[in-house]
């Protein structure tokens, strides 16, 4: 099987968020990226599927940041093909980048294209079902676990209560892939230094049409606090002490 | 219909109704009552009319019945949906933030070249435009966001809006589906069951929670001995599930199980929406996480701003033998 992966570049939550000057928009330049978790999955169960039956992995992502790293590991960890987009947006809206990315995808024939069911900077809409929209495929989206089978596969769409909802998908398809059938896998340096000598990254120039969704975001903000909880202070050994208090004059503890 | 109506799409959860689907009502009302149009409630089944009474707060109920949306497919889901929204051609669709919501909503927009809004937690009229509050990367920012197009699809965070008391005209149409249903190329086959013999974190009153921070798989044994000795259980967020550190009927959150234990100690966990939404009832929360800023103190009653795996022994300790 064919399959195609569109993995992209989130800002990573661990570090701070910075707004930019115009007060709407995130601070790029500020901002650590790492790459989306949800991709990360899809490229692994993509993987599996090769492993399993064979076929190749191409991997699609925009050129922006530092990107290369990310696809390094990916070529480390078995990709067969990689394919930067050219695209001349620094932040295309969600629309936008799924014809870039639809336009880089169609040459390759794929029968299955998996991508990762969310990043958590969207905000003005879905990656995954508008990818399918521009592809005009089929798409079903929280997708953990996929076998496959022939011309088909079977695909686990999860549910509140860790039910399952058993799909079959006739190819060509496009699954949107909260999680992969294992944890993606760990790839050493010394291979993704190997990678580094060996992988030659390809290019596809895409010339989108312009999308302008009828909305603005008009100012990004930290969420105003709730509640907010009351912080405990002193040492590990100490807030412990008060824990173990708290959970005493509730009767959970002796 | 009009062009001021506000449009819901309800779903059915086990035998009942979603909670999502009551939530969507009452916020689909405020924002009626601003736009000065109705709320209509859109409910895609086999037999669809057995909801409608307790759909009270639309003024319209749209019943679409038809023996291929029995189960739900994206394909005849998604046909239907844009044949109701096209013939209503409401100011806003509401959809929830779920698993079926993540298929249609995205896909509705592009079939309908709609703007789209995720994570929408407050929808206000201002003028020709809504004013959308939503919240994305992980909880750490709110947007304030102005939509111009009709018809708006939101994506509305579940626990963002209370259910209503209050009743609308309730008129329920029921009619046959205004495109042929056929099935596409993804086609249900079964539900599949979470394995019984597992802990029912549901039925915990104390959870021990892990996130990411607990770092590795053996550490979960560090929180399981906690959970052992204030007779509870331990849970945990996304990510450890599907690093497969434990198993799916562990999770809480969104895509996992909702509890409501006398205490939650969330170790390690960030806190984004979709873990609150499955946890924020507890009677009690405690939270411990480096981040300052993590979202997780917003829901937390106490925090402790420290590394969980070097407070998880001090902690052992403190609790002693336990119950």
């Amino acid at each position: 099987m064919n399959i195609a992966v569109v993995v992209r570049q989130v800002p990573d939550l661990i570090e701070p968020l910075e707004i930019d000057a115009s007060g709407a928009a995130l601070d790029l330049s500020s901002a650590r990226f790492i790459v989306n978790e949800a991709d990360d999955h899809a490229l692994e169960q993509a993987l599996l599927l090769k492993e399993a039956g064979g076929g190749s992995v191409t991997l699609v992502a925009l050129d922006a940041g530092d990107v290369d790293d990310t696809l390094y590991a990916a070529a480390a960890k078995g990709a067969d093909r990689i394919i930067k987009i050219e695209l001349d947006q620094e932040s295309p809206a969600p629309q936008t980048a799924a014809a870039a990315y639809a336009e880089a995808i169609k040459p390759l024939n794929a029968e299955l294209v998996l991508v990762g069911v969310q990043a958590h900077d969207e905000l003005q809409g879905v990656l995954a079902p508008l990818l399918a929209a521009a592809l005009n495929l089929p798409y079903v989206g929280v997708i953990r676990g996929v076998k496959a089978e022939a011309g088909a596969v079977t695909a686990c769409k999860e549910f509140p209560g860790a039910v399952m909802s058993q799909m079959k998908v006739k190819l060509p398809a496009v699954l949107g892939i909260l999680a992969a059938e294992q944890p993606p896998r760990y790839v050493p340096v010394s291979r993704i230094r190997a990678a580094m000598k060996t992988t030659q990254f390809e290019s596809a120039a895409v010339s989108p049409p312009a999308m302008a969704p009828a909305l603005t975001v008009k100012r990004l903000s930290p969420p105003a606090a709730g509640q907010r909880a009351e912080i405990l202070q002193g040492s590990e050994t100490e807030i412990a002490a008060r824990i173990a208090g708290l959970l005493a004059g509730k009767g959970l503890v002796k | 219909m009009s062009a001021q109506d506000i449009v819901v799409l309800i779903e059915t959860q086990g035998e009942g109704l979603a909670d999502i689907s009551l939530e969507l009502l009452a916020a689909a009302r405020a924002a009626a009552a601003g736009t000065g149009g109705q709320t209509v409630a859109v409910l895609l089944g086999q037999d669809g009319s057995r909801y409608a009474p307790q759909l009270s707060a639309a003024d319209r109920i749209l019943v679409i019945n038809d023996p291929q949306l029995a189960a739900y497919a994206p394909e005849p889901y998604t046909a239907v949906l844009q044949a109701v929204v096209a013939a209503e051609a409401p100011r806003a669709v509401l959809i929830g933030s779920t698993s079926i919501g993540w298929d249609l909503a995205p896909a509705l927009a592009a079939k309908l070249n709609a703007p789209m809004v995720v994570g929408c937690r407050a929808i206000a009229v201002q003028g020709t435009a809504l004013a959308v509050t939503s919240t994305f990367c992980g909880g750490k920012l709110t947007a304030d966001v102005e939509v111009t197009g009709s018809p708006a699809v939101l994506m509305v965070m579940p626990g963002s809006f209370r259910p209503t008391a209050e009743a609308g005209k309730a008129q329920v149409e029921v009619r046959p589906s205004p495109v042929a249903v056929t099935p596409g190329a993804i086609t249900f086959e079964k539900m599949i069951l979470p394995e019984a013999g597992d802990v029912d974190i549901t039925q915990q009153d104390v959870l021990v929670a892990v996130g990411r921070g607990i770092q590795q798989k053996d550490n979960v044994e560090l929180a399981e001995e906690l959970a052992q000795r204030l007779g509870g259980a331990v849970c945990a967020s996304r990510p450890v599930v599907d690093q497969g550190w434990l198993p799916p009927t562990r999770q809480v959150g969104k895509s996992g199980m909702t509890v409501k234990p006398k205490l939650y100690l969330a170790l390690g966990i960030s806190g984004a929406p979709e873990h609150q939404e499955g946890m924020k009832g507890a009677d009690l929360i405690i939270a411990v996480n480096t981040d300052p800023k993590a979202p997780i103190f917003d829901v937390a009653h106490y925090g402790a701003e420290v590394d969980a795996l070097e407070l998880l022994p001090a902690l052992i300790e403190a609790v002693g033998a336990g119950k």
